[in-house]
């Protein structure tokens, strides 16, 4: 067994608890190796593991989808069959929403939240491991489905009834609901903490108006989360009574209306696609002002227009079910109310232009992608406002016009934001910047592979084709122009050169991680509190918690203002190396963070094998549950920090210290 | 400009743990607690708008008049909002750091729920002999989901409840005792609230 010396700054805490260990098991206590990850609660190193992971579901989620042009991309298509199509697009968008889209903004969410609002660590970081462990269980155990009868079928959104063990007879949609169940806990868990540590842990003087703007994005989705999750936990545990014990929630025969699953679905599926677009929203709205060398423009009207789409995003969820016979008065308001949201919407676009109008644009890679998103998604936000207008939207229902939509908004709005904060924070991260070249081929070549892709679809969408169509003849594809089968093959070859798009950013990540140069501590000339420290940043995230006078302190430590009443002149007085080299100068001497456990892994391991027991033998749940509740206890009577006896040799006993401001 | 930000040494930051010096002042555990609470609403919301689309969905002879015993589900709804009282009787004495009448009132609030749950039991096997079972009619599925949702609330509660006995017993309670006592006790509070509303929607309103 190794030697585990206590770190130093690490003392023994002066809560009144019994500080015995678990008999034969020590407390986990190490900072490096792999037990390190596994039982870890730090922030930035669940931030990894959670873009890590969901890095390998984006890939997972890609091959589904150049399979499914596989088969489009000719006439009579032989790749996959009718049954494995339909698997293939509903587990790709599953994995794209779920899996890769939400759990990616989790990790920014996690590693940039506590840096930027100048805090030591999220206000539980146990419940946090939990969330990430409850993400990557859930995102395994659905596609375990795969090899164990094969996956969920009924699209992402799963209508009733053909959701029903007569119209979907394998247990894939069951893996589709108890899976999504799980990843839903940790979507709720990792909301709750989230909007606690923005509201009770920023930095003294940080008003929420001084606050980073990614940060206030995130915070606006956590809300949504928080209010949107319980609505398709009560949706899934219907249809698992449906499915698993036979209820009639949506058999018509039974006399049960259908829409309600389409009501419920949708109540939490509109706020979840701003759950998706804001943290993009947020990225780039960071993004932007460093690169143009200016403020952002209007940032309280950005902030607020965050927050009203966060609030309007409620009353929309209806257009999604225009065709569905809702009357003439429902159509109406939701048509309405659908085109107000455009509102909001546009005053970004617009900030955002006015931010890059007349600033120093500097075009690196992550600029690249912020600039990719405000044009990408501002088409995809044209095609949606038509999708407001009821008439029209009837017409394009369950078309490819409606697949264009949603790939502008969600790839060329979420993950083009995406990519723009992997190549924006890459270096805070690791320490090392990601190669630019190789970066600007990477944005390229997705560019033009996503054009490729989505654009043929508005096309062929306005033709008539329909999503979820496995096949389509030649001899009824249309002539000239609009001939369906030119375009899919289009759209088929664009697939494969924005998959080797997103392949050149892989082939950047190997390639830079193999030089040995360090990034500079402030390469991009930053304006928030994350850049405030080292990189990658220490344990304890800051030597000393800065105090906030200004939105951008970063930059207004680094700038003063000479200029003289509403002339502004920034004159440099100091630079990133000098501040922080000051801040160590002045370290927190006794600073200590909480101790890693083993609870959170236990007790989200506990959850698929509930619900494997829901599919396979009901014993397993009262199993599961009893590991859930022995780990609960576990949990609560563990104290904050490991005892000395946990480390290898003892530890010396310390003194009494300062406390990182963290519970749970 | 540059200086002083840096070098103030933060000594009142850090101390979230025992409820003071986080930005609003709320403790962070009982901020959770509510935004918690805020999501169950959701939650709730949704099993009560089923049952409410579904309640007139039976056949003639199965419906809540053939059921429904007013009496003995009254007499159940009253056991639980007493537990209501009790909890704040409990959440006074943590408060005035009197372990014993903590633990005693914790425990009468803990056995108040069990009798509650134990009449939903009863509820619940009655209504299965006299022919309501979960799948009988959409009314009886989606009657039983919410009501039964519920039950599983309150004996998570009853399990809290119990263990915070325990815990304030063995003194193992890590921080602030009258905090986590007040935390049970606001997840108390709901979900009674949420019983008043599920009593009235389910049982009192007619059809």
């Amino acid at each position: 067994m190794a030697l585990i010396e206590k770190p130093a700054p690490i003392a023994v805490p002066d809560v009144a608890t019994p500080s015995s260990s678990y008999g034969v098991f020590r407390r986990p206590v190490e900072s490096t190796g792999w037990k390190s990850w596994l039982f870890t609660i730090d922030h930035k190193k669940l931030g990894i593991m959670y873009g890590a992971v969901a890095l390998f579901f984006f890939l997972v989620g890609g091959f589904e989808a150049l399979l499914i042009r596989l088969q489009l991309a000719g006439p009579d298509g032989t790749i996959l069959d009718a049954d494995k199509y339909n698997q293939m697009f509903t587990m790709h968008a599953t994995t794209m929403v779920f899996l890769f889209v939400m759990p990616m903004a989790a990790a920014f969410a996690n590693y940039f939240v506590p840096l930027q609002i100048g805090a030591r660590d999220v206000a539980f970081p146990r419940i946090n491991a939990f969330g990430f462990w409850c993400f990557l269980f859930g995102g395994i155990f659905l596609n375990t489905s795969w090899i164990l009868g094969g996956a969920a079928d009924g699209g992402w959104f799963m209508y009733a009834p053909n959701s029903s063990v007569p119209f979907s007879p394998t247990s894939g949609i069951d893996f589709w609901g108890l899976g999504l169940q799980i990843t839903g806990i940790a979507s709720l868990t990792g909301a709750i903490n989230l909007i606690v540590t923005v509201i009770n842990m920023r930095a003294p003087g940080m008003s929420l108006m001084k606050m980073p703007i990614f940060t206030w994005m995130i915070l606006v989705v956590q809300f949504l989360l928080l209010f949107a999750i319980p609505v398709i936990t009560v949706a899934l545990f219907l249809l698992m009574f449906q499915r698993n014990f036979d209820a009639t929630f949506f058999t018509v025969e039974a006399g049960a209306d259908p829409l309600l699953w389409q009501h419920l679905f949708w109540i939490f599926g509109h706020p979840e696609v701003y759950i998706l677009i804001l943290p993009s929203f947020g990225i780039v709205s960071e993004v932007l002002p460093v690169f143009s060398r200016k403020p952002l423009f209007g940032y309280p009207l950005v902030v607020f227009s965050g927050a009203a789409i966060g609030f309007v995003g409620w009353g929309v969820w209806a257009h999604h079910m225009f065709a569905s016979g809702l009357g003439p008065i429902s159509v109406a308001v939701f048509s309405v109310a659908t085109m107000a949201i455009a509102i909001p919407t546009g005053v970004k676009i617009v900030n955002w232009t006015m931010t890059l109008w007349g600033g120093k644009l500097i075009f690196t890679t992550s600029m690249l992608f912020a600039i990719g998103l405000i044009v990408q998604f501002t088409i995809g936000g044209l095609s949606g406002v038509t999708h407001a207008v009821a008439p029209s939207d009837t017409q394009q229902t369950d078309t490819y016009y409606i697949v264009a939509h949603f790939h502008y908004v969600l790839f060329g709005g979420a993950i083009l934001g995406i990519f723009a904060g992997l190549y924006y924070w890459w270096p805070k991260v690791f320490g090392k910047l990601l190669d630019e070249k190789w970066g600007k081929w990477n944005f390229w070549t997705m560019i033009v592979g996503m054009n490729l892709t989505f654009g043929p679809m508005h096309v062929v969408g306005l033709q008539g084709q329909p999503r979820r169509m496995y096949v389509h003849t030649a001899a009824r594809n249309g002539e000239g122009f609009f001939n369906i089968t030119f375009w899919n093959l289009v759209s088929s070859i664009g697939a494969f050169i924005l998959g080797i798009g997103v392949l050149l950013f892989f082939i950047n990540v190997v390639i830079s991680s193999r030089r040995s140069e360090k990034a500079p501590l402030d390469p991009w000339d930053a304006r928030s509190l994350e850049w405030l420290t080292t990189s990658p940043p220490k344990e304890h995230n800051f030597d000393v918690i800065p105090t906030v006078g200004h939105l951008d302190e970063f930059f207004h430590l680094k700038y003063e203002d000479r200029g003289e009443g509403d002339h502004h002149d920034f004159q440099q007085v100091a630079t990133a190396e000098e501040l922080i080299a000051e801040q160590e100068a002045n370290a927190d001497e006794h600073i200590h963070l909480p101790s890693p456990s083993y609870w959170p892994i236990v007790l989200a391991f506990a959850l698929p094998v509930m619900a494997y027991g829901v599919i396979y033998n009901l014993l397993l749940v009262p199993a599961g549950a009893a590991i859930a509740l022995a780990s609960m206890f576990g949990w609560s009577l563990e104290p904050h920090t490991a005892s000395p006896a946990d480390y290898d040799p003892p530890a010396p006993e310390g003194g009494a210290e300062l406390e990182v401001s963290t519970n749970g | 400009m540059a200086d002083t930000a840096v070098q103030v040494a933060v000594d009142e930051h850090g101390h979230d743990d025992h409820g003071h010096a986080t930005t609003t002042g709320l403790s962070n555990n009982k901020l959770a607690m509510w935004l918690f609470l805020g999501s169950e609403c959701l939650l709730f919301g949704g099993l009560i708008s089923t049952y409410m689309l579904y309640r007139g969905r039976h056949s003639a002879s199965a419906g809540p008049d053939q059921f429904w015993d007013i009496p003995f589900t009254s007499a159940s709804s009253f056991v639980l909002l007493m537990s209501s009282l009790t909890m704040v009787l409990a959440v006074t004495a943590a408060k005035r750091k009197d372990d014993r009448n903590t633990r005693l009132w914790l425990t009468v609030t803990a056995i108040l729920g069990s009798l509650f749950v134990a009449g939903q039991v009863y509820e619940f096997t009655t209504f299965y002999r006299e022919g309501l079972g979960y799948t009988t009619s959409l009314f009886s599925s989606s009657f039983y989901t919410l009501t039964g949702f519920h039950g599983v609330h309150v004996s998570i509660g009853v399990i809290m409840l119990l263990a915070a006995v325990g815990m304030i017993l063995k003194n193992r309670i890590p921080g602030d005792k009258a905090e986590v006592v007040e935390l049970i006790g606001l997840y108390w509070h709901f979900v009674d609230i949420v019983w008043i509303l599920i009593f009235t929607l389910v049982y009192l309103i007619p059809a």
